[in-house]
């Protein structure tokens, strides 16, 4: 089962969409409550980067009875440094997104601990790929 | 899950009911079908907030209640009211009036449910000092939200209070003491005056408790009735019959928005109306909310001035009320009112067992089923509408898809569907109308020149 969101790059009022569409499918396909949560909050925070550092984005969103796996896809400036992008604490974000209570540099480091695997791929000057992928736990 | 029996107050008056489809579109738990031209509430989803009634227009909503003549059944009749009560009545009838006018009813004692409140207040302290309970502390006054955290945010109800509320905190107070003053425990017979439907249903099938300690219901619509009729016709004494002893301020004002809130020592929020709460419980599952302490959700707009068994202006009442409470004292400690109960005793009887989840949106608990269902159900989305008329009987056409894997529903339910296999010459017209007939009743398709509107309404 697959589904697919657009996201726009400064549409802060709108984020958080897609987790709250994607809960509700988990919730009726009786996934672990911690599970959920795990997933809903790696989710928002993958979503909320496109929204703070992209121009636009798409979320593709997979699910079968054992895992989920969330591609996320931006044309944006890319990330230079990955490893240095994980670190606790370190953000580009401009002093504006933080004003709003966003860019506290937990993003992705906060998706790599809510998830199994985490996977980017990212060009400077073209666009970041993140592919976040939950197995869930057996009920 | 493990509750098998729910009790329910809300009840659909077949008689009344046209399926006017008004109850669907509002009901925050899609616990609503039309079925034979009628609504029929789903028990397990239901949650009592009352949001049906309110939406009706033809009254066909009830909450059923206790026969007020049961209280001559027992020797010592308690009836206990939300203060909030008070607040409906014009501001030049006295408290004292209403009082008296309650036990000409019948009753020997009566109480306001929040006292004495400072029990109740260093039970909850004590709960919220203790660090192995989740944060955001959620409220569990409103019986309404208690439940559709347990429908639908089954992931938050550790977050719940697991303290009792105001009415068990005084039917628990007055118990202790009249045993004590000699009374019999057969003899107690504790009547609650109810502003809602899921405070009905909260005291027939309690949640994290066994058994509730009242003995009866009594709307608070009739209630509020008698008592105006007993005072316009008899007039009601003045002086004051003696029960006053423990009602504080913050007792009064508890039933309010902000009421718990005010209390808090922390950061604390206060929200009411159950779409509201919805949308807020939402952020707190997503863990987009800011940090915060407690969390007060009350279901009605206004809390319980909102209850749709209180007669008059919400904010009238609201603000009524506010200028009643000037009149008492400030809680104080427990210690200071010397009172005669054990109050630790109390306090223990104000905990509750654990509150568990039963989630209604699974679509099966074998997970291979579920998703087999929900794969299922989005198919079937690419036919229906998705213009959520409510023809079929359901809220939404999602609702529609749903009930369909669970067999509850046929796609033929969809009048859309029905005019394309027309079309489609895939079946009879004839066929199609019975179809329709079997949801909506067979006299459906006939005028009505009596119906709101009409040319002849109401005659």
């Amino acid at each position: 089962m697959q589904i697919k969101f657009a996201i726009e790059g400064g549409d802060f009022a709108t984020a958080g969409c897609a987790s709250s569409q994607v809960k509700k499918l988990l919730k009726q396909l009786n996934i672990d409550p911690s599970d959920i949560k795990k997933i809903v909050v790696a989710l928002y925070e993958a979503e909320v980067n496109i929204v703070a550092h992209a121009y636009r984005g798409t979320i593709t969103v997979q699910i079968d009875p054992q895992k989920i796996i969330i591609v996320l896809d931006d044309e944006g400036p890319g990330i230079a440094d990955i490893n240095l992008a994980m670190q606790e604490g370190y953000s580009t974000a401009t002093s504006k997104v933080r004003e709003m209570g966003f860019g506290a540099g937990m993003g992705l480091s906060n998706i790599k601990k809510n998830s199994d695997e985490l996977n980017i791929e990212s060009i400077v000057g073209k666009g970041t790929k993140l592919t976040i992928t939950k197995f869930f736990a057996t009920s | 899950m493990d509750q098998i029996h729910f009790h329910h107050a809300l009840k659909v008056d077949l008689q009344k009911c046209f399926g006017c489809t008004h109850c669907l579109q509002v009901c925050p738990t899609e616990a609503i079908r039309i079925y034979k031209g009628k609504a029929n509430i789903r028990e397990g989803r239901c949650v009592d907030c009352g949001e049906c009634m309110r939406s009706c227009p033809v009254n066909a909503f009830y909450i059923e209640q206790d026969d007020l003549n049961l209280i001559h059944n027992y020797r010592h009749r308690v009836v206990l009211f939300p203060s909030v009560m008070i607040g409906q009545f014009p501001i030049k009838i006295t408290q004292e009036q209403i009082y008296n006018a309650l036990l000409k009813i019948g009753f020997t004692h009566v109480y306001e449910v929040e006292q004495p409140i400072e029990i109740l207040m260093e039970a909850r302290e004590e709960y919220f000092a203790d660090p192995s309970h989740s944060r955001p502390f959620i409220s569990t006054y409103c019986p309404a939200v208690v439940r559709l955290i347990q429908v639908r945010y089954p992931s938050l109800v550790d977050h719940l209070v697991h303290i009792k509320v105001p009415q068990d905190l005084s039917a628990i107070y007055i118990k202790e003491k009249l045993l004590l003053q000699g009374a019999k425990e057969e003899e107690i017979g504790i009547f609650y005056i109810t502003p809602c439907a899921a405070k009905i249903a909260a005291v027939k099938s309690p949640v994290g408790e066994k058994q509730s300690i009242v003995n009866g219901v009594i709307n608070m619509k009739e209630a509020y009735n008698r008592i105006m009729t007993l005072i316009k016709q008899e007039g009601c004494k003045e002086e004051l019959p003696g029960f006053f002893g423990r009602i504080t301020r913050e007792g009064m004002l508890w039933p309010l928005t902000n009421g718990e809130a005010s209390l808090f020592k922390g950061r604390a929020f206060a929200i009411d109306g159950i779409q509201n709460v919805i949308q807020f419980l939402e952020l707190i599952e997503n863990e987009e909310a800011p940090d915060i302490d407690f969390l007060e959700m009350r279901s009605c707009d206004e809390s319980c001035a909102g209850g749709i068994l209180l007669s008059g202006n919400r904010f009238l009442t609201v603000q009524n009320l506010i200028k009643r409470a000037t009149k008492f004292p400030s809680a104080r400690t427990t210690k200071e009112l010397n009172l005669i109960v054990d109050i630790e005793k109390i306090k223990q009887l104000l905990q509750t067992d654990k509150i568990k989840p039963r989630s209604m949106l699974i679509l099966d608990t074998d997970r291979a089923r579920a998703y087999e269902k929900m794969q299922k159900a989005r198919t079937i989305m690419c036919h229906l509408p998705a213009i959520d008329c409510g023809s079929c009987g359901a809220p939404s056409c999602m609702a529609l898809a749903e009930d369909m894997v669970q067999h509850k529903a046929k796609m033929s339910d969809c009048i859309f569907m029905q005019q394309l296999w027309q079309h489609e010459g895939k079946i009879h017209p004839e066929k199609a109308f019975h179809n329709v007939e079997k949801k909506w009743g067979q006299n459906r398709f006939k005028p009505n020149c009596n119906k709101k509107g009409a040319k002849n309404e109401g005659l």
